[in-house]
């Protein structure tokens, strides 16, 4: 699972008001390139929660990212790089993600998060 | 044809590893697929400026409707709710994201995030109760409600489903409409059985000229593709005749009932003795 991912999912257990973000827990990281499209960066830029993207990204061990940003700073061909970085070629292997209200763990398997709830849950 | 697999388990069990292993081995399988993702991405009308959206692929399976967006160059995630098919699209290094979730329980993403949203013979799903604690319209209603709520204004969602009956198709509809979509079906090549291919196409936000509802294809006795043009149906064809029953003469006698009984002697049968009462008429009164 990458980043991009984790910044659009939130926990939708019943009752849980505030399900975004989802706290990592990180037991294996890793990369695998992907080409870069500036194109979709800028386009996805308004769509991303930042501060807990750059939270998560040191969660993963990528502390590279400013914590202040606006729109200027797509022109910069340095930032777009770490954006880029960080949004795409960053995955979660395994590990956990836990709901922010209830402690509630997502096992996350070969990257790809289990987000079956329990039928309580639903 | 074969049963509709709805009816024979939940999509969790019916796609196990034999099932998914058809999702990679046989390539009239794959070429079905890609086709019905390539039109579903045609009818998600996306803007024609070469900008990769992120892109929903809702019951993903193996990853080969992804595969379609990948080649497009959009960025996706991808769900499901079977393991086994998950672990081929890992396997196959699909491009997107995956997650294990099931869609009855709503999808978990933060609004207004999703650019467009397709999913290929999934929804109908929805409809079975497959547990006790499934209910069909509850589940109809999370998932049009939260698919509502993540995708962004003016985002569409285009669904191919076989619904089972009219009915059927009429509930997964009303339900969209329910949680705010917009839209409609589209019927490509309605005048045939075999690749007829019906697509809910859902806008989200409000109505406008750019949100009608898209051509079907083939609607106007137009011909399926060039290379399918015999498979057409004709009106001659559609009225298949009835099957004769074999006429046969020889049933019934007390001849044909002797050699019966000879023949399931040489079996080694425990067959009574012939007598003067063999295959003879009752009375009339009995």
């Amino acid at each position: 699972m990458r980043l991009l991912t984790h910044n659009m999912l939130s926990s939708n257990i019943k009752g849980v008001i505030n399900g975004f973000p989802l706290k990592i827990e990180a037991a294996k990281v890793v990369e695998k390139q992907v080409d870069m499209n500036s194109d979709f960066l800028n386009n996805i830029f308004s769509k991303i929660e930042w501060k807990p993207f750059v939270d998560a990204a040191k969660t993963l061990g990528f502390s590279e990212l400013p914590e202040d940003v606006d729109q200027s700073l797509l022109v910069s061909q340095e930032f777009l790089t770490k954006f880029h970085h960080a949004l795409l070629e960053i995955h979660l292997e395994e590990g956990a993600l836990v709901c922010p209200e209830t402690g509630r763990k997502f096992p996350v398997n070969k990257g790809i998060p289990n987000m079956l709830l329990h039928e309580d849950e639903v | 044809m074969a049963a509709r697999p709805e009816l024979l388990a939940p999509p969790e069990i019916f796609y196990d590893q034999s099932e998914a292993r058809k999702y990679t081995s046989s390539s009239r399988i794959i070429d079905i697929q890609a086709k019905l993702s390539e039109r579903a991405l045609e009818l998600l009308a996306l803007p024609d400026d070469g900008v990769p959206r992120l892109l929903l692929d809702i019951g993903c399976g193996s990853g080969l409707s992804g595969e379609t967006l990948s080649e497009s160059g959009h960025q996706w995630i991808g769900l499901d709710i079977s393991e086994a098919m998950l672990d081929v699209a890992v396997e196959r290094e699909v491009d997107g994201d995956l997650l294990h979730a099931d869609m009855g329980q709503g999808l978990g993403f933060r609004p207004g995030v999703i650019d467009g949203a397709i999913s290929i013979s999934a929804v109908q799903w929805l409809c079975n109760a497959d547990k006790s604690s499934h209910e069909p319209r509850l589940r109809l209603k999370a998932f049009f409600g939260s698919l509502y709520r993540s995708l962004a204004r003016g985002a569409r969602a285009v669904l191919q489903l076989y619904p089972q009956n009219i009915a059927q198709r009429e509930l997964i509809f009303n339900y969209a409409m329910r949680a705010g979509f917009g839209g409609g079906v589209v019927v490509d090549y309605p005048h045939s059985t075999k690749s007829r291919k019906e697509y809910l196409v859902l806008n989200c936000g409000p109505p406008s000229l750019s949100a009608a509802v898209p051509n079907a294809k083939g609607e106007d006795g137009m011909s399926c593709s060039d290379d399918e043009e015999n498979h057409t149906v004709t009106v001659s064809d559609r009225n298949r005749p009835r099957k004769k029953r074999k006429l046969d003469k020889t049933n019934g006698g007390k001849d044909w009932v002797i050699q019966k009984k000879e023949q399931m002697r040489r079996k080694g049968a425990a067959v009574p003795a012939d007598t003067k009462y063999t295959a003879r008429k009752r009375k009339s009164r009995f």
